[in-house]
């Protein structure tokens, strides 16, 4: 392989997840890690650690340059950038590879187009994606010509959003006369993009995503869907593979149109298409595509028996794929539930604090990402993921069996965490009947 | 008397959101110190702040304008001076100048004592104390981490 020695550039469980792919396939992992991560499981793991900066995420795991820097000089000859900071970050793509790097990502221009949510949607349209019928408007009057011909309620996207954030929801007129002004402020401080679109709302939808893996020889393979409805303020709580409730049809309308996108945008590497699917009328349109690697992934592992964050790295070497379409079986089903240290009663807010007990139960089909152990420290600095528990089964009943055993034996002292809202997702008769949409969980399951 | 965390995120968020650039409170049973990343300490702190990594409220957030390295008291009594950032470590302006400082050399806070090269860009490290240099750490043209001691200053002399 063309890579040695890889620099992780993150932190929490998917740094852990990097380092121990790395070992799979034999290379060197040396962790960046803030002041507070110094003791983190990923450092211990690691083949190194070296301090990239203080706690705050913008003075360390936010930095292109001193990731670039850290690598070259502990002689590493790639960057995985995991998920969330730096992975969609065109920069970073673009200045591992002038400094001779392999990112393991998409092409810096690919990323870019992918991140500019207008582009992206022009790239599905030539492609023949169905999109949600919507497009740019640069004036309030414009969005509501938009809304009097579509009918309330809209959505109001930024371009530079993404991952659910920079999106509002206009009901009708008034609402948008007083959103349309927010939303451009909040798009150009956040984004630093002041364009918005906007777009027909569906009311019942499901989310819905396709796990692409594209090498450079031009190979473009799907590893099948993952649904991931279950979701607070568009951030997802519980995610499944295969999709329950859509029809074989559906599923390869889905993954042939993830893989023309694809093809279309000259992804490189792993990467997902989103899609939104009508529950109702069963249509499928294009949401977004994310050039990193998901939280999510481990349910399509379990379904494919495939290691995906390995098949990133062999890709990044220049490798080619190291499997065909054909390859890939699914079989069987797992979900994901994400232990966050939050509050449920307190409106979700983090609960950052020492983890005075965390046990993970053995429970047979059970899987746990975590970087969490007695002892942990939960900084108050960065997103409050512990850890995801995949269950997996012939079958989804099995599969939801054992994640909730394993939810109800973990043992987590010393921070406020989700554990009773998970459990309950799971056990509630709308999500054990199949697939719920994507605001149901705030208006039905918490309401 | 304790401290949750959720007191440390209210002390971090409050000097976040202040002017100031150092708060200190002392009670019978309970002192805290805690001084924005690159600060300088105030002129009438005389005593030398707590090592770093034992005091985590020190790990407060703010942008320091230049970066200055913070001092750190080790056993003997000498301090250190702490690479501020990670970067290449540099102890002359150019190859073959003259280093910047040397063992012996007199330091005070506005010292530049060498250069931290981030990408091609090149950030001079001042010393942040006053003293003698009594000991190089780190070798000219590495890797140096973030708060790894530079340079051992012996602040008696």
């Amino acid at each position: 392989m063309t890579i040695a020695r890889v620099f992780v550039a993150n932190r929490g469980e998917i740094a852990v997840r990097i380092v121990r792919a790395c070992r799979a396939l034999g290379l060197e992992a040396v962790v960046g890690v803030s002041d507070v991560d110094r003791d983190s499981a990923a450092a211990r793991l690691a083949d190194r650690a070296v301090c990239i900066g203080p706690a705050r995420a913008s003075e360390s795991y936010l930095r292109p340059e001193t990731i670039v820097q850290a690598a070259l000089g502990t002689s590493c000859d790639a960057i995985h950038p995991g998920y969330g900071f730096l992975s969609e970050n065109p920069r970073l793509a673009a200045l591992a590879r002038e400094e001779g790097l392999r990112f393991v990502g998409p092409p810096a221009e690919v990323i870019e187009l992918a991140g500019d949510k207008l582009r992206a949607r022009e790239t599905a349209a030539e492609a023949g994606l169905p999109l949600v019928p919507g497009g740019e408007v640069a004036t309030l009057d414009a969005a509501r010509r938009f809304a009097g011909d579509s009918g309330y309620p809209v959505l109001l996207k930024a371009a530079g959003g993404g991952g659910g954030r920079g999106i509002k929801l206009a009901h009708d007129d008034d609402e948008l006369g007083v959103l349309f002004g927010v939303a451009v402020a909040e798009a150009e401080s956040a984004f630093g993009d002041p364009r918005l679109y906007v777009e027909r709302f569906v009311a019942a939808a499901r989310h819905v995503e396709v796990q692409i893996a594209a090498d450079e020889q031009g190979a473009v393979v799907h590893l099948g869907e993952r649904d991931c409805s279950v979701q607070r303020r568009y951030q997802k709580v519980i995610e499944e593979a295969p999709a329950p409730s859509i029809t074989s049809a559906q599923r390869d309308a889905l993954t042939s149109a993830a893989v023309a996108f694809a093809r279309a945008i000259g992804y490189v590497n792993l990467g997902t298409v989103e899609f939104m699917v009508d529950a109702q009328s069963g249509e499928h349109f294009f949401l977004e595509c994310n050039c990193r690697i998901q939280v999510e992934h481990p349910v399509t592992e379990e379904v494919t028996g495939r290691d995906l964050v390995a098949e990133q790295l062999r890709i990044a070497a220049g490798e080619p794929l190291s499997f065909a379409q054909e390859d890939v079986v699914l079989d069987g089903h797992a979900v994901e539930a994400r232990l966050t240290a939050e509050d449920v009663a307190h409106d979700f807010r983090p609960s950052p604090g020492r983890l005075s007990r965390f046990a993970v139960p053995d429970v047979a089909n059970l899987r746990v990402d975590t970087h969490c152990a007695d002892g942990t420290l939960i900084p108050p600095y960065y997103d409050s993921l512990m850890a995801k528990l995949i269950g997996r089964g012939p079958d989804r009943a099995s599969a939801v069996g054992v994640l909730s055993e394993a939810l109800e034996r973990l043992e987590v002292e010393g921070v406020q965490c989700n554990r009773t809202l998970l459990r309950d997702v799971l056990a509630h008769e709308d999500f054990t009947a199949g697939a719920v949409t994507t605001r149901w969980l705030e208006e039905e399951a918490l309401a | 008397m304790g401290l949750t965390d959720e007191d440390v995120r209210e002390i971090l968020r409050i000097i976040d959101e202040s002017q100031l650039d150092e708060l200190r409170i002392d009670m019978p049973d309970f002192r805290l110190h805690v001084r924005r990343g690159g600060a300088p300490p105030a002129a009438e702190a005389v005593e030398p702040p707590s090592p770093r990594r034992s005091e985590p409220a020190s790990a407060a957030p703010g942008a320091p304008p230049e970066p200055a390295a913070p001092a750190t008291a080790s056993d003997n009594g000498a301090a250190t001076i702490d690479a501020p950032m990670l970067g290449t470590f540099y102890r002359a302006s150019a190859p073959g100048e003259q280093p910047f400082v040397d063992v012996g050399s007199k330091v005070d806070a506005d010292t530049v004592v060498c250069l931290i090269e981030v990408m091609k860009m090149m950030n001079s490290v001042k010393a942040g104390v006053t003293g003698i240099v009594v000991e190089v750490c780190a070798g000219n043209a590495q890797l140096v981490e973030y708060g790894e001691p530079l340079f051992r200053v012996d602040p008696d002399a």
